[in-house]
């Protein structure tokens, strides 16, 4: 896997960019995720990365848009305000977490 | 009625007969016959029932299948029924005719299951009581989930064909219609048979060939994914095939709604496809009960560990086919593979052993591609789908992740192998496991 370096930190990443290891994952790596895909992350958005941080850990899988959205009461609609186009996979993106399987 | 009720009560309340089976450790594990109910007689649940009826004695153990109607439709032929490729009366055959003898076959569809009190509720007050249940309701499109997709228009210029009354209405619009923009969409992922959208599309794609309107004709296949299809192999080669017949595809589409009267989708980011004949899948949901119940998550599928199908809250509850979060495709196959593994677990777990057989998540899909060819998919948890070649006992090797007329004669004779081997719990010499035989690897592939 590539190590590449965000805020400063060493961290492996896959070919798309996403953090293998959601153990390297912190806050200030999160603004940077964030920053680098254009996005200045507001209480919002920390409440849905957090959610998807808390609900990895219990899982172990990334959640759906769909389990994002009825399990934090965010309508669908404000998703893809707060993280415009690709937002499942631009949260996981954020949160450090692998890109939603979803469906095979 | 009335009769019929009292007589599943008293089937079910068993009472302490003794056991007269000949085998010392059944009659020393068991000495009141207990009572497994299936909730749900389609594919998974009429599998369970005929092979676990041959398997545990009837002095130990009363079956009772519950389904809401007495019509089983083999549904890899909706597919085809569109098209006029298949007729209806060779879909649908009534349940009752597939379901061995020693099996009650309950009409009634299921309000509520009380865990706690191993107590199954039907709509019209009857109970059902049980020490072990399977739950085998498969998932069903949800048209009512999206603003706008019921309406005047729907199964008219709004089609479907994952239902026999849309398979049926889309045929009507299909041999009605006279060229411009048929759109194929798929709402929501997962759905079952998840590469059916793409089938249509293909088989839409000959079918408007040969009656001389592909020209006047633009095919769009839209989608929620980034692509194709989900696993990287399998996309590359799909999408190879969609740009070969010249069909475009809008990727990263979730709608947000449908609006009848303009006759367009329009996205959660505010894209819009405009079409004449839409032909969409819905959003694929469990059955209302399970949410009732407590026992679904967000889509209403049951949380099982993926290797047991048994419930990962509740022991005596396991899930088979469509209606549980396993992490593969909602297919027949995937049905038949771990209906296998899972009966031979079955036989171990009622008599109080632990169960030692494992499922690795196996799926095999025919993909119709049109002219007469199909390709075949063969994958599993941990493996995408390969190229290379398949071993199919009877019918030889097919190719993967190609197309060819084998492929496709395969799948037709598929429907014959489904009322006649697969339903009744005959072997059909596939193995349940996934095998790399004849695979090439992605590493090499790419
Ligand atoms: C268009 C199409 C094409 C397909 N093509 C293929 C293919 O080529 N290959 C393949 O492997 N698979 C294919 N499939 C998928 C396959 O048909 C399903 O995966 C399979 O039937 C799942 O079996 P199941 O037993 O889980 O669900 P089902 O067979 O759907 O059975 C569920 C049963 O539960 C009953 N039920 C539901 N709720 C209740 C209730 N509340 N009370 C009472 N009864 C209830 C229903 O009446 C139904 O009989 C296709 C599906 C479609 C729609």
């Amino acid at each position: 896997m590539p190590t590449t370096t965000i805020a400063g930190h060493a961290v492996e990443v896959n070919d798309e960019g996403f953090l293998t290891r959601p153990d390297q994952w912190s806050d200030e790596l999160g603004s940077e995720l964030a920053r680098l895909i254009g996005i200045e992350l507001t209480d919002d958005h920390w409440k849905l990365v957090h959610f998807l941080r808390d609900d990895f850990a219990e899982q172990g899988e990334t959640a759906t848009l769909r389990r994002v959205s009825t399990r934090t009461g965010t309508p669908v609609k404000s998703l893809f305000e707060l993280f415009p186009g690709k937002p499942a996979k631009k949260m996981a993106y954020v949160a450090g977490l692998p890109k939603p399987k979803g469906c095979v | 009625m009335q009769a019929f009720v009292s007589h599943v009560t008293a089937a079910l309340s068993g009472g302490s007969q003794r056991s007269g089976y000949p085998w010392g450790y059944f009659r020393i594990m068991t000495t009141t016959t207990r009572s497994l109910v299936v909730l749900g007689a389609g594919t998974a649940g009429t599998m369970v029932v005929n092979k676990l009826r041959h398997r545990l004695p009837t002095t130990e153990w009363r079956i009772t299948v519950v389904d809401r109607d007495d019509a089983h439709d083999y549904q890899p032929g909706y597919l085809f029924l569109p098209f006029g490729l298949i007729e209806p009366d060779q879909v649908r055959r009534s349940r009752h005719a597939l379901i061995t003898e020693g099996v009650e076959l309950v009409l009634g569809d299921v309000d509520r299951v009380d865990p706690t009190a191993r107590e199954v509720s039907l709509l019209d007050g009857r109970t059902l009581r049980y020490d072990e249940l399977v739950i085998a309701t498969g998932t069903t499109p949800r048209p009512d989930q999206t603003p706008g997709m019921l309406g005047p228009e729907w199964h008219r210029s709004v089609g479907e064909f994952y239902t026999y009354e849309g398979a049926l209405a889309l045929r009507e619009s299909l041999a009605a219609f006279s060229g411009g923009r048929l759109v194929v969409h798929v709402t929501e992922m997962p759905i079952k048979c998840p590469v059916a959208p793409l089938e249509f599309t293909f088989l839409a794609d000959d079918f408007l060939g040969r009656r001389g309107l592909r020209d006047r004709t633009e095919i769009v296949f839209v989608t929620p994914l980034d692509g194709a299809f989900t696993k990287p192999v399998a996309s590359r080669e799909l999408g190879h095939l969609l740009a070969d017949k010249r069909i475009t595809v809008e990727t990263d589409f979730l709608v947000e709604h449908v609006d009848q009267e303009r006759r367009v989708l329009v996205s959660y980011d505010e894209r819009e496809v405009p079409y004449d004949q839409l032909v969409t899948v819905p959003l694929n949901m469990g059955a209302d009960f399970v949410a009732r119940s407590g026992l679904g998550d967000e889509l209403n599928y049951v949380p099982v560990d993926k290797h047991t199908s048994q419930s990962t809250e509740h022991p005596s509850i396991f899930v088979l086919g469509d209606a549980s979060n396993i992490p593969t495709s909602k297919a027949g196959s995937v049905a038949h593979f771990s209906v296998e593994v899972f009966a031979e677990n079955f036989v171990e777990h009622a008599r109080g052993q632990a169960m030692t057989h494992s499922f690795d998540g196996h799926a095999n899909c025919f993909v119709e591609s049109g002219g007469g060819k199909a390709m075949l998919l063969d994958f599993n948890y941990d493996t995408e789908p390969l190229t290379g070649t398949f071993p199919l006992p009877r019918l030889g090797p097919m190719t993967l992740l190609k197309e060819s007329r084998a492929n496709h004669l395969g799948k037709l004779a598929f429907r014959h192998l489904y009322w006649n081997l697969l339903l009744p719990g005959r072997p059909l010499g596939l193995p349940a496991q996934m095998s790399m035989a004849g695979k090439v690897p992605a590493a090499v592939s790419a």
